[in-house]
């Protein structure tokens, strides 16, 4: 991300554009204070008093910060596994009951097991494989008249691939790569239609209702029209493609979903750009396009990126309902099949799983705050 | 994993998509499907089959229609329902039957303690099998007085569980509810039209907590569903569909048609690998406990060994602890001849269909019989029997009973096999329909 509008006919505005601070290069000098604001500007807050401890910085107060800072999650981390564990032994009906911390951790060893079991599965297939080409080719041998098509099956067989059991972290790989088709679609629908929002009051008029009407839809009444359309728009591919339907289907509704905040903070952040910028641009005499370009974009990416923040929080949230009800082979599909095993062990294997949708998200949230703080002005408190 | 088994002097097909995905739901009777895969009879079809469970039976349907799923396990009621246009209208085909049975009605404890002291009792003090509804009706009709109907549950309105519990239910008087009412014109998609009880769709594997959580208060599944009410001490199984027709069609192997005219070599040769799959399972009760342990793997059914073992390996526990009985046929693979696709089962889901409204009008004999040559193609399995026969994996004898059906013109002798005692005969199926009281006709 850029700094915005650096031109310098901007420079009587009323934001001047800051440099970004730059990480400390060989033969600076350590500046503690620098390296504990970049640390603070990329979510990393928990590092800059450690940076500043080693600048020597008020050794006394960094210690404490440190301490604290460290101590206190892992303390509130303990009390709710203690909680957990006692409520896992309350809660227990007669034919379920909720997993205690124990059982989660044996889960998540089964689960990793579970792939290395596959791993070594899918050698064995290729090993199969190699079996039955070699077979087909002695077929070829003993009988001539079918020859070639033994042959072209023996081509055939040997250039095929593993069409294995989902592991669990292939399916995390699903989820990230369907929330990112969904989300990078939200955005480019989203900003486009919430510039326009911005720009022209009569559109925003026009617009208003239906963005309103649509925003509270929940993903489970999105699916059925979205499964149409993907059937409709997408050919079937291979089994062992990745792009099957269903991610489409389940990505679809993650963009239904989540493109809501990103229009409308896109709309409010464009609508609210400062005057003065525009009287400018008038005097310049840009044309539309470069006025959308140079001064309404820059000026209104802090609200933008809010927006993106927020709708790939939803995203995320809705992606695992999506999967659920498409089929796709993400983590919804994971915890919808463990859901339908029914046992506890498969229950146990569903709070490793929403460990791991937590996590995620966590991870996803600050990608995004970090790239809100760049384009974020250091005048205006983030978001 | 087995490599090209059998002799090397026969032939093999030449399919014409040799990477497929099978969809299947949670059940144990998808084993054919399981083992076909897991004992490398896809393979030696030069198959790579990819099996995905499926969330519930409307989105496997639809995902074999727009053309996600090659094929998948069904209810013998979906392609039928599919093709005459009840609910989803698409033109769905089978030539594999799964399985025969493999289903119970379980109900809630507190509805057995108040049934048990209706149900007839044998000398050993355990109850007296098949157990008819009539112990449930004085229930019924209480909650009726009371103005309210007993809710159960079932997995879909043209399964085998829907047909099963109302046949069931209406046989001792008990209405099940209709779709469709021709003295008012009314149509119900929910089925509840004057009815004595609720009969509403729920999964199979979310059918032991509905029942736990009271909303329902008793429900006809599939295994292991009925087995894990009875380990967990929530439900007790009082019939089972065998009790309520001897050998009645459970599941089938569903293709649309339009992939199996794509397709008819790939047809020919996943059914050659469902045929020897089933054959398999039917050889042995240690071939069944094996199964037991694959079907309990996470990616296939996924519920405990111990519990599908029960019915898998032929005994079914009713009441836990007291009522435990031996039922070798609780779950039919292979034998009497359970894989073919006979006419008359498709005929009898029919006339199913008529008796309780999902169609709405009379047809003639001749429909019927029409409509279960569209639906059912036993052609199909019959190349895949001659190739499997080539191949020298089976003898002429082992199919004695298909050859039969094949001379039958693909019908079943009549049969009063029912709980009722009434007669069945697929040919003529005006006269069936006519003898229920219950039922519209």
């Amino acid at each position: 991300m850029s700094t915005p509008a650096t031109d310098s006919t901007l420079s009587a505005s009323s934001v001047p554009p800051t440099p970004l601070p730059s990480k400390p290069k060989k033969g600076f000098k350590y500046n503690p204070n620098k390296v504990a604001h970049v640390c603070d500007k990329l979510g990393l807050g928990y590092f800059s008093p450690i940076a500043r401890l080693i600048g020597r910085d008020e050794p006394a107060k960094q210690l404490k910060a440190i301490a604290l800072n460290t101590f206190l999650p892992i303390l509130a981390f303990a009390v709710f596994l203690i909680a957990w564990n006692s409520i896992a032994a309350i809660v227990v009906t007669e034919s379920q009951k909720i997993p205690s911390p124990a059982e989660t951790w044996a889960a998540w060893e089964s689960m990793v097991e579970f792939a290395e079991i596959e791993k070594q599965k899918e050698a064995e297939f290729l090993e199969t494989i190699e079996t039955r080409a070699t077979g087909l080719e002695e077929r070829a041998l003993a009988k001539p008249e079918r020859a070639e098509f033994y042959l072209e099956k023996a081509a055939e067989a040997r250039s095929k691939e593993y069409l294995g059991n989902k592991t669990f972290f292939d399916q995390i790989y699903i989820s990230v790569v369907t929330i990112a088709v969904g989300f990078l679609a939200a955005s480019l629908i989203a900003i486009p239609i919430g510039i326009l929002c911005g720009v022209s009051p009569l559109f925003n008029i026009a617009v208003n209702p239906l963005v309103q009407l649509f925003k509270p839809v929940s993903p489970l009444a999105w699916f059925p029209i979205v499964f149409v359309i993907t059937t409709w728009g997408i050919e079937s591919p291979e089994p062992t493609s990745i792009w099957q339907r269903a991610l489409f289907s389940s990505a679809g509704v993650v963009t239904l979903c989540s493109l809501w905040p990103t229009l409308i903070n896109t709309a409010v952040g464009v609508a609210s750009v400062d005057k003065d910028h525009l009287n400018v641009a008038k005097v310049l005499k840009l044309n539309w396009m470069q006025r959308i370009w140079k001064i309404v974009l820059p000026a209104s990416l802090p609200l933008i990126f809010t927006g993106l923040r927020v709708s790939i929080g939803v995203g995320w949230m809705v992606l695992i309902a999506a999967d659920m009800m498409a089929q796709n082979q993400g983590l919804g599909k994971f915890v919808w099949d463990m859901y339908q095993n029914g046992r506890i062990e498969s229950f146990a294997q569903i709070t490793v799983a929403i460990f791991f949708i937590g996590g995620i998200g966590f991870l996803l949230d600050r990608i995004m705050l970090v790239m809100q703080r760049l384009v974020t002005f250091e005048e205006q408190p983030g978001v | 994993m087995a490599t090209l088994a059998g002799s090397a002097h026969a032939d093999l097909l030449d399919v014409e998509k040799d990477t497929l995905k099978f969809g299947f739901i949670k059940l144990t009777d998808c084993a054919p499907i399981v083992i076909a895969k897991e004992k490398g009879y896809f393979d030696d079809e030069l198959l790579t089959v990819e099996l995905e469970a499926q969330g519930n039976w409307k989105e496997l349907l639809n995902r074999v229609i727009n053309g996600d799923l090659d094929g998948a396990h069904m209810l013998a009621g979906q392609p039928i329902g599919a093709t005459i246009g009840f609910g989803t209208q698409a033109e769905v085909v089978t030539a594999y039957s799964l399985d025969y049975n493999g289903n119970g009605i379980t109900v809630s404890n507190q509805i057995w303690s108040e049934m048990k002291p209706n149900v007839t009792m044998g000398e050993d003090g355990k109850p007296v099998h098949p157990i008819p509804a009539d112990s449930l009706k004085p229930i019924v009709d209480k909650a009726l007085a009371g103005g309210n109907k007993l809710k159960m549950g079932m997995v879909f309105p043209v399964s085998t569980h829907n047909y099963e519990i109302r046949y069931w239910l209406a046989a001792s008087g008990i209405n099940p509810g209709f779709y469709f009412d021709p003295s008012t014109g009314q149509s119900d998609v929910a089925g509840f039209l004057n009815g004595d009880v609720e009969l509403s769709v729920t999964p199979p594997p979310q059918m032991p907590q509905t029942l736990e959580a009271g909303t329902i208060v008793g429900y006809c599944v599939g295994e292991p569903w009925n087995q894990v009410a009875v380990s967990k001490k929530i439900g007790v199984p009082v019939t089972t569909n065998y009790d309520i027709w001897k050998n009645n069609p459970e599941k089938v192997f569903g293709v649309t048609k339009g992939w199996g005219e794509e397709n008819p070599n790939t047809w020919i040769a996943v059914t050659k690998a469902l045929i020897r799959a089933g054959y398999w399972l039917d050889e042995s009760f240690e071939n069944r406990d094996e199964a037991a342990k694959i079907l309990s793997e996470p990616q296939y059914v996924g519920a405990p060994y111990e519990v599908i073992r029960n019915s898998m390996t032929g005994t079914f526990e009713f009441e836990p602890g007291v009522d435990i009985r031996d039922m070798p046929d609780f779950n039919v693979f292979f034998r009497y001849n359970a894989s073919y696709p006979y006419y008359s089962d498709c005929v009898w889901f029919l006339t199913q269909m008529i008796r309780w409204g999902q169609i709405e009008e009379q047809k003639s004999d001749e429909w019927f019989a029409e409509t279960a040559k569209k639906i059912y193609v036993p052609e199909v399995y019959m190349k895949a029997v001659e190739e499997l026969i080539d191949d020298g994996h089976f003898t002429k004898e082992d199919f004695k009973l298909a050859y039969a059906a094949v001379e039958d013109g693909g019908y079943k002798p009549a049969t009063t096999d029912f709980i009722d005692g009434l007669e069945y005969d697929g040919a003529k199926p005006n006269d069936y329909i006519k003898r229920f009281e219950i039922g519209l006709k």
